[in-house]
């Protein structure tokens, strides 16, 4: 049986998944089901998308040996998948301009969309200029004032950035944020949700936006080398680029696929963001998931030096891979990925954004257990223009 | 087998009236502030009581709810504190909990429901299950002789208005608009029609909330609804008084004023 089944129709992976939400979205998130299973069937749509990574996207992103980096990983071969090349700098392009699309043919002409780090929430804004469409971005307070820079590129994009300042004031607080404004203008406004979490059909969609990255790299390593790679590695936060890269290889037994959580200051700390590590099954933003929560089941706040993992809950399917032993996850620790985030910027001259240096420290860790003769392709998500501050104050550069 | 809140229902259509349904989050303003102030409801008034099990992630609720299920929270309200608000409180009314699935399900749904009946709770009313979700609860909660109130929206189609009521029991809880808890200036008309769509699938009552906070909303609601939901007004006279003897009594003077006008003409 292949592994890389679809959700059931009500978007079940194994006891995950789900819909956990006030009945007054149901009806919107039927339309927005029904769109994508049509959109996904459509050769003009899949053309329109195609024709728009290849001109606006940049893609194919290309493949990069690193080996000087790959000193400091066993000396195993090391690729990475150059996803910091896109426009807007990481892959949240992908998954913004399929959803952009379905929402112009839903015939909506507003999108909102949560942010933590504010990659999203750029992309979203990029796409709305592009198409025409009104956008609102939740971000919480706290991160406004970490990523100003960001906040400054989306109102240059056109887009409303709305601080939130409930609850933690972070990634969270905005999802809460950006579904009460869905609970309320449904009719008119798609919510553009940046992951591979909250309810059907989003954990499903958002996958398959993303899936172009696993399909192409796929591609990109038989060419190259004739072979797949023995190891995937991508970091894990809500777990959209890992489920990008890692879904088309699921049925290839032989490739190991590996997500690294963002381990803050250690798992034993509980100062963290790493949920499948360090969690339990829950329910949070519409999902049944694994979950950062106390003995009552209120969500406890996560802790990463990363913005983008900085987030409580995790896609429902990385649940289910984790359960059926698929794929495996592990925790990194800010210290850990700084180590990396450092090292390749001086061994390849490539700034990767912290989120992505996770997987890079996951990397020198497996490099290492696995010796030279491992194969092992990372997902670059992003590039660390936008962390140059946050990088330049771990190290004690002045600014 | 009957519940104290099915009683209820029975006994305000017997009166041709609507019944009075008040809400506050358990262990808000404090814990012992919340009984006092639920007291003074069904003293003042109040048919029924919806007791809040506060959650971190209320995405149904609008700023004043919010707020209270934040000062809760950091009083540190869990099951323990619903539980004993709750045994309180169904001595004086028909009560039930209301509260975000995950709760439930972190407390187990077996034990909860056993705690819910052993402490005198007649129903719980779950915003964000969805019918696709409820197999366990469905199957638990009938054997637990528990109401199983789920909340329908404007927007939701005639098809699922049928299954979601075959599926609930106690009352159904008509949200009157597209949108969160909180006080508005008027009902919206969306209610009505809502209510009159409900009339067509199921006998079951229906109770109207999100927005009803005056005397002149209930009165209207109760014209062609079984019940009026009422709670962000009771918790914003808590939060504006000065100390909690003076919101104890606001909150049972609103509770006197919005239960005269529930008798039908």
């Amino acid at each position: 049986m292949s592994l890389a089944v679809d959700s059931d129709i009500i978007g079940h992976f194994g006891p995950y998944g789900g819909r956990f939400v006030p009945e007054a979205l149901i009806g919107a998130l039927d339309e927005l089901a029904l769109a994508h299973e049509v959109a996904q069937k459509d050769p003009s749509f899949q053309a329109e998308l195609a024709e728009l990574h290849r001109t606006y996207t940049g893609r194919p992103s290309i493949i990069t040996e690193v080996k000087r980096f790959a000193e400091h990983a066993g000396g195993a071969r090391v690729f990475l998948k150059r996803e910091d090349l896109n426009h807007t700098g990481s892959h949240k392009i992908n998954n913004v301009l399929g959803q952009a699309l379905l929402t112009k043919r839903m015939g909506k002409k507003r999108i909102i969309a949560e942010t933590g780090a504010g990659q999203h929430g750029v992309a979203s804004a990029t796409a709305a200029a592009l198409m025409g469409l009104e956008c609102v971005v939740y971000m919480g307070e706290e991160d406004t004032k970490r990523q100003s820079l960001n906040v400054a590129r989306m109102k240059l994009l056109g887009a409303e950035v709305i601080p939130v300042t409930q609850g933690s004031k972070t990634l969270k607080d905005a999802i809460n944020e950006a579904m009460r404004d869905w609970v309320t203008n449904v009719e008119t406004t798609h919510y553009l949700l940046g992951t591979v979490a909250g309810p059907h059909p989003f954990p499903t969609m958002v996958r398959d936006f993303h899936r172009i990255i696993g399909i192409e790299a796929r591609a990109q390593m038989l060419e190259l080398l004739g072979r797949l790679p023995d190891v995937i590695l991508a970091c894990v936060g809500g777990g959209s680029n890992a489920i990008g890269i890692f879904h088309p290889f699921l049925d290839d037994a032989g490739v190991r696929l590996i997500g690294l959580e963002a381990g803050g200051s250690g798992v034993e700390t509980g100062l963290h963001a790493a949920t499948i590590s360090g969690g339990s099954p829950g329910v949070l933003h519409g999902t049944r998931s694994y979950v950062l929560q106390d003995k009552n089941g209120q969500t406890i706040e996560s802790h990463s030096i990363s913005a983008g993992l900085d987030y409580p809950g995790v896609g429902p399917e990385h649940a289910y891979l984790n359960d059926i032993g698929r794929a495996e996850y592990r925790p990194v620790t800010d210290a850990q990925a700084m180590e990396a985030f450092a090292l390749l910027c001086k061994t390849e001259g490539i700034i990767p954004a912290i989120e992505s240096a996770h997987a890079l420290a996951g990397t020198m860790q497996v490099g290492k257990e696995l010796g030279p003769d491992a194969i092992l392709l990372v997902n670059l998500s992003g590039r660390g223009d936008k962390d140059v501050q946050t990088a330049a104050e771990y190290f004690g550069i002045p600014l | 087998m009957s519940t104290p809140l099915d009683e209820l229902f029975v006994r305000v259509r017997s009166e041709n009236r609507a019944a009075l349904i008040g809400y506050l989050p358990a262990g808000f303003p404090t814990q012992e502030g919340c009984i006092a102030a639920l007291t003074a409801m069904v003293e003042g008034g109040v048919d029924a009581v919806e007791i809040g099990y506060p959650y971190s992630d209320p995405v149904m609720d609008g700023p004043v709810i919010q707020a209270a299920a934040d000062t809760s929270l950091r009083n540190g309200t869990g099951a323990q504190e619903v539980m004993a608000t709750l045994a309180a409180i169904s001595k004086v009314a028909p009560s039930v909990v209301m509260t975000y699935w995950n709760p439930i399900e972190r407390y187990g749904v077996e034990n909860f429901l056993k705690d819910l009946k052993a402490n005198g709770g007649s129903g719980v009313i779950t915003p964000d299950l969805t019918i696709e979700e409820s197999e366990l609860w469905i199957a638990s909660s009938n054997s637990h002789d528990t109401n199983r109130i789920y909340v329908v929206a404007p927007s939701t189609s005639d098809d699922r208005l049928r299954k979601v009521t075959e599926a609930t029991s106690g009352f159904v809880y008509a949200a009157s608009l597209m949108g969160v808890t909180g006080t508005r200036t008027s009902v919206s008309s969306s209610a009505q029609s809502l209510v009159s769509k409900l009339r067509t699938v199921t006998n079951l009552p229906i109770a109207v909330g999100l927005g009803v906070s005056t005397p002149d909303q209930a009165r209207e609601v109760a014209q062609y609804a079984d019940g009026v939901i009422v709670g962000s007004a009771f918790i914003r006279l808590l939060q504006e008084s000065s100390t909690l003897a003076e919101g104890v009594e606001k909150v049972r003077e609103l509770a006197q004023d919005l239960s005269k006008g529930l008798s039908r003409a």
